[in-house]
């Protein structure tokens, strides 16, 4: 089977050339018989790196340890569940899921592109394929072949890093890993109008879904990558503001600023350059943070590979971004606006300024990571941008994007009037002041805090004040019910109701942010029988009781696990069980460092976060970490809200945006007639 | 099960993490705090706590300076989080010896980059080139909002004597010109 996935690779490679070389010639010359063979590149293209992907399963599975990748990242004693995403966990099996998923996103813009759009669908396919293409190079010639075999085979593999062994594990990667490459589609589309001349609205007509799905991706991707970080590194927090994490946070700002200024092109044909320099950025911002963590160019807890393969990806990087801005700037005579900004105070305006902090966040934090490179170079001293500098920075930025989410939705299109503002703004600003005078009154005196609450109280007011006008002109108008009345009007207006809906979870998150700053922590060493109190910013106490050590083997590990009884204010509340584990080989041998794990026990308000440092003298007299975090659920909740949001603007149906928006403009228009 | 129950039970289901386990034995015959089966399987052997290593002050410097063992943590994460890290315990003990010594937390960090260099500090000095990390993204926000705001405003008051439009209820609305083509479309439209 590996022979057969090594061949697959090279007829990929072979397919990944000849799709492109014919896509880009067909589209410009508008020979029929070539963009017909460029498009059976693409499926084949997909189809034979499928069958690379089952031969590496296969070899997974049936524990080929001759295979060196088999052996690096599997052992016989491995969970199937662990066995299953070993193929992402290694370089060279990323690698080959990139390829397989980007070529499988191909495919799919290929059969799914509406038959208006299929102009660019030639072009599409030739930027799809020399994307494919070279990270098929990389595995061929760049020493990252998953096929490769060692001259012996061992009796048993390494296994898979205990970091990795968890559920979030199993989703997270590939979850960012989709949002990274399904950027490609849109930045395909993007390169298309441009190679084409087809600069209208279509080519984001065409786009749309493949934006909103790169985004919703990248946001699953993150969240579960938080989730990852806060029950599996054990240091009690979700953000670290490391490398790579960093560099999923990219793209996903810019995305989220394409999403807002794209309603700007689609209904006053503006910001065309804008949007198309929002693309190419996200795409070249996904391979960037690629080249992040494949590289090891700067130190980060979530590179497990490092090799000089980065380094591929900085050429890359560096020919992509040149073509495209080359190629950009060669069109931008023909980018021209169909009309003009018409008032400082008008939504359109207010979406400059959420794109100016969002794109600004995305450089503020893109400048942070790559800090230390600079300052090395400029003053010959490498620095550490750790957790407090980033938070100095970003802090008050987030804090403004907050607020301009609170204000954007309230002021109306091309201009607002001074009764108008007046209008939209009573109800949220009263009740941010109302909530900022709360604050204070209950006794909260860091700013940060207080500023992210009040703000969230804000953006809220705007988006139920939003819900309630909508839904009571709904009920006036149709007589509707006021549950169908609602349901309708999401229903009516995804995209708008939808992005409220995020706005929520945005809040939600800011909330959750905040109550970090009220974490509270203790280290105790206790004998059993023995307890630690600590008290909860609720003003709670907790007494945790260590009632003992057991140790046992399980499946891959030899378990040393530590239970606590845990009661608040003298009431029971449950036992929590702390872990270090020794991961084994099947034949009993230690394969990585001992890991731990963590006990919590969540609830809306709090989290109780347990950590076992380890034991005295090797009895049962324990040494623990005991952390109260503060609205840790919130997070999670806050990207659920997130996802359902993004689901609801995605959703399908409800008539072609464009009929939609022509109709409303006329609408406006008879309006403004009668009252003339 | 009752109704209350089995929502009592959902609700527990959604909101108590999974990693809630529930009661696991204890070598309850090895007394209070008998030796474990085998002390190697429960990672690096550990000194007891002391007040020192709970001191909000302590935890606070050493929250400022990164670990040496190269994981890119603080002292304090990676000393509570990397229990294998052979650099963290030292550097902890070594704050330690210096706070007992009557050393101001300024004065520990400035010795331990000193020793270890300025790389060492979780944040760069807000000094030299180092402003430019704090503050360079920052500026340039407000240099192009500062540019963004004149610029508008510019092309607006440019526009307004051509355009004096009425505006609508919620705020829109249309230009001279608009309601023109719009008369003209009208009626082509009865037409």
């Amino acid at each position: 089977m590996t022979l057969l996935g090594g061949l697959a690779l090279w007829v990929a490679c072979l397919l990944g050339v000849w799709g492109a070389v014919t896509g880009l010639l067909g589209g410009a010359r508008g020979r029929a018989d070539l963009i017909a063979s460029s498009r059976h590149a693409v499926f084949a293209l997909c189809g034979a790196l499928l069958v690379a992907v089952v031969a590496l399963e296969v070899a997974l599975f049936r524990h080929d340890f001759n295979v060196e990748y088999v052996a690096a990242y599997t052992s016989r004693n491995l969970p199937t569940f662990y066995t299953w995403s070993a193929l992402y966990a290694g370089q060279k099996g990323s690698l080959l899921f990139w390829a397989t998923v980007l070529s499988l996103f191909a495919a799919l813009a290929q059969i799914l592109t509406a038959p208006r759009h299929r102009v660019y669908l030639p072009y599409v396919g030739a930027i799809t394929c020399l994307v494919t293409t070279f990270f098929l190079s990389v595995m061929l010639f760049g020493g990252a072949n998953p096929f490769e075999r060692l001259a012996y085979t061992p009796l048993d593999g390494r296994g898979l890093n205990p970091q990795l062994q968890n559920p979030g594990m199993v989703f997270h990667p590939p979850m960012l890993y989709l949002g990274y490459i399904s950027i490609t589609i849109p930045f395909a589309f993007a390169m298309a109008a441009l190679l084409s001349r087809r600069l209208e609205v279509d080519w984001l007509v065409a786009i749309r879904k493949w934006t909103l799905l790169s985004w919703l991706l990248l946001s699953i991707g993150i969240c579960l990558g938080m989730w990852w970080a806060y029950v599996e590194l054990g240091w009690g927090g979700y953000w670290a503001w490391d490398p790579v994490e960093n560099a999923s946070f990219l793209p996903w700002l810019t995305m989220t600023a394409f999403l807002h200024s794209v309603m700007i092109q689609e209904k006053r044909g503006m910001l065309k350059k804008w949007n198309l320099l929002l693309i190419i950025g996200s795409w070249l911002l996904s391979i960037f943070g690629t080249f992040l963590t494949r590289s090891g160019v700067i130190a980060s807890v979530h590179s497990f590979t490092q090799s000089n393969v980065g380094y591929f990806f900085l050429g890359f990087l560096a020919i992509a971004g040149t073509l495209s801005f080359w190629l950009y700037a060669r069109r931008l005579p023909e980018l021209t606006a169909e009309s003009t900004l018409e008032s400082i105070v008008s939504r359109e305006a207010s979406f400059l300024f959420n794109n100016l902090l969002l794109v600004g966040i995305a450089f503020s934090i893109l400048f942070g990571t790559l800090y230390p490179i600079l300052s090395e170079l400029v003053t010959g001293t490498k620095v550490t941008m750790g957790p407090p500098a980033f938070n100095r920075v970003n802090i008050p930025l987030g804090l403004a994007l907050l607020l301009l989410t609170g204000i954007g939705p309230l002021i109306a299109w091309r201009r607002s009037s001074l009764p108008n503002l007046r209008r939209q703004f009573a109800v949220p600003i009263t009740s941010g002041v109302m909530a900022l005078l709360v604050l204070l009154v209950a006794g909260m005196r860091d700013p940060y805090p207080i500023m992210a609450l009040s703000l969230g109280t804000l953006v809220l007011a705007t988006v139920v004040q939003e819900f309630i006008r909508g839904v009571t002109a709904r009920h006036r108008q149709y007589s509707e019910g006021w549950g169908l009345a609602f349901g309708r009007l999401i229903a009516r207006n995804r995209r708008r109701y939808g992005g409220y809906i995020v706005h929520v979870g945005i809040v939600v998150l800011f909330v959750a942010f905040a109550g970090m700053a009220f974490k509270t922590e203790t280290e105790a060493t206790l004998r059993p029988g023995e307890s630690a109190t600590l008290k909860s910013p609720y003003g709670w106490t907790y007494t945790f009781t260590h009632l003992g050590i057991s140790q046992y083997d399980a499946l891959n590990r030899q378990v040393t696990a530590a239970t606590v009884a845990v009661a608040r204010d003298g009431r029971r509340l449950g036992v929590l069980s702390t872990e270090k584990r020794q991961h084994v080989d099947s034949r009993g041998q230690a394969t990585f460092q001992p890991s731990t794990e963590v006990g919590i026990k969540s609830d809306l308000r709090e989290d109780l976060y347990i950590v076992l440092a380890g034991v005295v003298n090797g009895t049962e007299q324990a040494v623990y970490r005991f952390t109260i975090n503060p609205l840790v659920w919130w997070v999670w909740y806050g990207g659920l809200i997130v996802v359902l949001g993004g689901l609801v603007v995605m959703w399908p149906g409800g008539g072609a945006p464009a009929v939609r928006r022509a109709q409303a403009g006329y609408a406006v228009k008879l309006v403004a007639k009668e009252s003339a | 099960m009752n109704r209350r129950q089995f929502f009592g039970g959902v609700a527990g289901l959604l909101t108590v993490s999974p990693s809630l386990r529930q009661s696991q034995d204890t070598l309850t015959e090895a007394g209070p705090a008998g030796k474990l089966w085998d002390p190697g399987r429960a990672g690096r052997p550990m000194e007891p706590t002391t007040a020192a290593d709970t001191d909000a002050a302590i935890q606070a410097i050493e929250k400022r300076l990164k670990c040496t063992c190269g994981c890119g943590l603080d002292v304090y994460t990676c000393r509570t989080t990397d229990f294998t890290c052979p650099a963290s315990p030292g550097l902890h003990r070594q704050v330690v010896a210096l706070a007992a010594a009557g050393m101001s937390g300024d004065a520990i960090v400035a010795d331990y980059v000193r020793e270890h260099g300025v790389a060492m500090l979780m944040a760069p000095p807000a000094r030299g080139f180092n402003l430019t990390a704090y503050f360079l993204p920052g500026v340039a926000i407000l240099s192009v909002g500062i540019a963004l705001v004149f610029a508008i405003l510019r092309r607006t008051r440019r526009r307004q004597p051509v355009a004096a439009s009425p505006a609508t209820a919620d705020g829109t609305a249309a230009t001279a010109g608009e309601l023109e083509q719009l008369r003209h479309e009208l009626e082509h439209f009865r037409a």
